[in-house]
């Protein structure tokens, strides 16, 4: 795999410290190409805004980290005990424009950071709605011991541990969890969210082109946690269609009993599809009216 | 009768855990036996156990770190073979109920009982003697203070030979540690290893905080205390903000599984981001707890090799305490991808970016202090060094993360797990061996070999970057953590490659103990006779190695920063006579025996055994109140007994 094309959302990106990083840049877009399915790897307008933002707050400091680095160790040559040509000055400790430069510095370096931060915290607030042409998908996603649910509300079918999307299709995602905490990650698209019980969040994502995404949980849920991965299929428009047609024709009708039985703990989970949801399902699962996991005790 | 506990909770069926709690049994038992057969028990009761000396409570507190890092140390090395090899379809050697305990026990570990005895040890060694002092504010309290840490300490330990640990990650975060999701006895010693382990902590935190505020030598205004002192008072004022909130929210979720309640659960209204709120309001202080004791090492450590006075004093202390208090505002970017608002993760990214301010002038001051000094390559200054290169690229991964936008991608990755062993490695452990290797002369009388002391230095620094530079690839390349397989094969050569770098780091540690074994040998070679080797600047340097248990036969006066640099510049002589006499507190066994019954009361609580509980309370606050009260007398040094022994110390150094 190859990167995407870099900044397409650079409009917050300050050009003055452009060239200083363009170096740093070159080299940090050739290890990108080495790290495939990363979060360098970006394949969506989040994951690329981010990227950036990585690269170039990496880049602001390293202008101040290389040279303390150099200095640390040229200092401690230059000034070793046997070399008698060094300046040996036992007494000197203070200088107010040394002062002033070293709490400037770092204090400088801070300043444009918080610029970066403040922006893109706002920019790439999960919860914001991403702008495009094409209309968004809503996607209900559902983490369970130990596997993901995802409902499509407004196809009214779902799918466990697998994600079919339409490519350029800005994603809306409501998240939520039947059973402890776990976190939704799809690193080549960006934002990861943390799934929460009695509680939904939301997230923004999309896939630019066409691919397959390795998407996984980030946050430690207990002993099938390794295996609550999936994959997310981007598709073209056609395609997914196709898909929903396919879709709504085979598997099973996901209610609120068969949702019961899913909610059992249980790992390695093959892809599955629903072809109908129960529609008030999400919504029951978020506010706990719906029978869910039970306790792990009970397997033993 | 026995509450939960049953012959099942021994892991006889299970290879690894029972060769694991053969082998910590086989351990004890030998070190006892040797006591024992060696006649060493009523030395050991009366110089150690029962000592109220912060000398000696500080190097128990030490080695009691050290040997925890060992502990520590095997489950790391577990981990990492594990990971080593479970890629792909394969499962590795370690099941996930296995895999899940020792991540957890590893963290918990090395923080509560490796870092912190670290960093508590040293400061309760070296701060008295700094200031010039005679003890700690409360030596008794001190004892005990250390005891229940230890007993902290033996009940995780415990629960590798009865019953299981937590599997729930370091912190225990609910709902996964609530009773629902984790009905073993996992998390309750988790629970109750903290808590009791917890209010050792606060109690030292106290005492510090009270010595260095009240009992200084005469003429040490606070701002002619050693920067050491200074990032002392700072750590131990976090200490006593910080660790009531770890008690309390301890509490609740002990409520919660205990008694039915619902703070953290699914139900009833319970909501497990409170708990996230509470645990790092206590968390990012806990890691300023732990890093500024080691920046006041590293300046010591600077400041005495370079022969120089370290650089902008007033600077340091400033950013000590601009630390100190900011830590306080920065705990929410440990979950900024919770999905608060766009504000508030602006809010609290800039906050973790300020703290950025500070540290750095830490690490231009320290830059400049070796500027036109007379460096000396001794092992604490390699340390020092190793810190400073390391240190600074921890705090760039560190900062990158306190960017919202780049902590959405960065979260929970191994990018994360590389950071803060950056930072603790390189920050926190490296200060406490920089400080071990500084301070070892003082405790003990002798210097460290040298050899083996930068042997043990490389292997350290070396396997740091094999172990962990992987890491943050793999962090990058989307792999998270806690994972106990992965299915991507390209990710497998990073972890044969910090693999190795564990193994790097085994030798580091192999080569420190032999360290230790070879100077203790060699130690009429290294004796340090004047009590101070290293032509050091503070008080401690003033005083015998080791030094009497009354630390000065008179209490210096002090009359500027450095103060014994300036002494020995101004020529001044020690006084040999006319001494009054002194009172030393004597010995205790509180510490030791409240400890026990804490040890006992913990034991029974996890397991349910109700009257052993109470069996455990009751007395554990029968022994605090009885020794309390318990008019003892003290110790007293006479004028002569003084004159003498100062005499003899100073001979040889009259003589050179």
């Amino acid at each position: 795999m190859h990167s995407g094309p870099p900044g397409e959302r650079s409009g917050h990106s300050t050009r003055l410290y452009g060239y200083c990083a363009g170096a740093v840049l070159a080299a940090k877009s050739c290890v990108a190409t080495c790290l495939a399915a990363g979060v360098l790897d970006a394949q969506g307008p989040v994951a690329a805004a981010e990227r950036l933002i990585l690269i170039n707050a990496t880049a602001i400091m390293l202008v101040v980290v290389v040279p303390v680095i150099l200095l640390t160790l040229g200092f401690a040559w230059w000034y070793r005990a046997s070399n008698r040509r060094a300046v040996y000055s036992p007494v000197w400790s203070y200088s107010g424009q040394i002062e002033l430069v070293v709490w400037s510095i770092p204090a400088m370096v801070v300043i444009l950071l918080a610029g970066v931060g403040w922006t893109g915290s706002h920019e790439l607030d999960p919860a914001r709605k991403l702008k495009s042409e094409i209309e968004p998908l809503r996607i209900d996603v559902v983490s369970l011991d130990w596997k993901w649910l995802f409902i499509y509300p407004d196809q009214n079918v779902a799918t466990l541990n697998e994600l079919v999307v339409p490519a350029a299709t800005p994603l809306e995602f409501m998240l939520t969890s039947a059973t402890v905490m776990n976190a939704f990650f799809i690193p080549q698209l960006g934002s990861q969210i943390y799934t929460m019980p009695g509680m939904a969040t939301r997230l923004n994502l999309l896939a630019d082109r066409p691919g397959d995404y390795p998407g996984l949980s980030s946050h430690f849920s207990g002993d099938g946690f390794a295996d609550m991965r999936f994959v997310v299929h981007a598709v073209p428009a056609s395609a997914f269609s196709a898909w929903l047609n396919r879709t709504r024709k085979a598997g099973s009708a996901l209610s609120a009993d068969s949702y019961a039985q899913l909610a059992q703990p249980s790992s390695h989970n093959p892809p599955q599809s629903f072809r109908s949801v129960d529609p008030h399902l999400f919504e029951r699962i978020v506010q706990q009216t719906v029978a869910t996991a039970v306790l792990p005790a009970a397997k033993h | 009768m026995l509450g939960k506990l049953t012959w099942s909770a021994i892991p006889l069926g299970q290879p690894i855990p029972m060769a694991a709690s053969l082998f910590i049994t086989i351990g004890v038992f030998a070190v006892l036996g040797l006591v024992t057969w060696k006649g060493w028990w009523p030395y050991v009761w009366r110089e150690w156990l029962t000592s109220v000396d912060h000398k000696r409570i500080g190097v128990m507190y030490v080695l009691l770190a050290l040997v925890l890092l060992l502990r520590g140390f095997i489950d790391a090395i577990m981990m990492r073979s594990q990971l080593a090899i479970a890629a792909g379809g394969a499962q590795g050697y370690l099941p996930p109920e296995h895999y899940d305990q020792i991540f957890s026990a590893h963290g918990t570990i090395m923080i509560f009982f490796m870092a912190m005895p670290f960093m508590v040890g040293l400061m309760n060694f070296v701060v008295p003697l700094q200031l010039g002092v005679r003890d700690v504010a409360f030596p008794a309290l001190n004892a005990i203070s250390f005891w229940l840490t230890a007993s902290g300490a033996l009940l995780v330990n415990l629960s590798l030979v009865v019953g299981e640990f937590a599997r729930t990650g370091w912190l225990a975060y609910p709902p996964l540690s609530e009773l629902q999701f984790s009905p073993g006895v996992g998390v309750d010693y988790y629970l109750w290893a903290l808590q009791i382990a917890g209010i050792g902590t606060l109690l030292a935190g106290i005492n510090m905080v009270t010595t260095i505020l009240k009992m200084r030598a005469p003429g040490m205004s606070y701002m002619r205390m050693p920067v050491f002192c200074w990032t002392a008072l700072a750590s131990n004022l976090l200490i006593v903000a910080a660790f009531p909130i770890l008690t309390a929210t301890f509490g609740m979720l002990l409520l919660d599984r205990y008694a039915g309640m619902h703070f953290f659960t699914n139900d009833g209204g319970g909501n497990a981001m409170l708990y996230f709120n509470l645990i790092w309001a206590w968390g990012h202080p806990e890691v300023y707890i732990l890093i500024l004791p080691a920046f006041g090492i590293f300046s010591e450590v600077i400041a005495t090799f370079s022969g120089k006075a370290l650089f902008g004093y007033r600077s340091m202390v400033l950013a000590t305490m601009a630390i100190c208090l900011l830590s306080f505002m920065v705990w929410l970017h440990h979950f900024f991808t919770m999905g608060a608002g766009a504000d508030v993760n602006a809010f609290f990214g800039i906050m973790s970016m300020i703290i950025a301010v500070p540290t750095g002038v830490k690490v231009f001051n320290w830059l400049f202090t070796l500027y036109q000094g007379r460096i000396r390559f001794e092992v604490p200054l390699l340390w020092t060094i190793g810190f400073m290169v390391t240190f600074t690229i921890g705090g760039l991964s560190g900062v990158l993360m306190a960017v919202p936008p780049a902590d959405f991608v960065l979260h929970n990755s191994l990018f994360l797990v590389a950071h803060f062993h950056n930072v603790i490695i390189g920050g926190v452990f490296f200060g406490g061996m920089a400080g071990y290797n500084y301070w070892f002369p003082k405790a003990f009388g002798f210097t460290l070999d040298k050899r083996l002391g930068i042997v043990s230095f490389w292997c350290w620094f070396v396997g740091f970057y094999l172990a962990f530079m992987p890491l943050y690839v793999l962090g990058l390349l989307g792999m998270t953590r806690r994972m106990q397989h992965y299915a991507d094969l390209s990710w497998q050569p990073y972890m044969i490659v910090a693999e190795i770098g564990a193994l790097v780091i085994l030798c580091g540690i192999v080569a420190t103990i032999a360290q230790l074994i070879v100077s203790i040998r060699q130690r009429e070679r290294h004796r340090d006779r004047g009590g101070d080797p290293w032509n050091g600047r503070t008080l401690e340097w003033s005083t015998a190695s080791p030094p009497p248990a009354y630390n000065f036969a008179v209490l210096p006066e002090v009359a500027s920063l450095d103060a014994f640099w300036i002494m020995k510049l101004r020529g001044n002589r020690m006084p040999v006579e006319h001494f009054e006499s002194i009172r030393m507190p004597k010995n205790s066994a509180n510490g030791f025996v409240t400890a026990f019954f804490a040890v006992v009361m913990g034991f029974a609580l996890i397991w349910h055994i109700w009257w052993m509980a109470i069996f455990g309370l009751v007395s554990a606050a029968i022994t605090l109140v009885v020794f309390g009260w318990l008019e003892r007398g003290e110790n007293e040094v006479s004028g002569e007994e003084l004159a003498m022994s100062e005499r003899a110390r100073l001979r040889p150094v009259d003589a050179t």
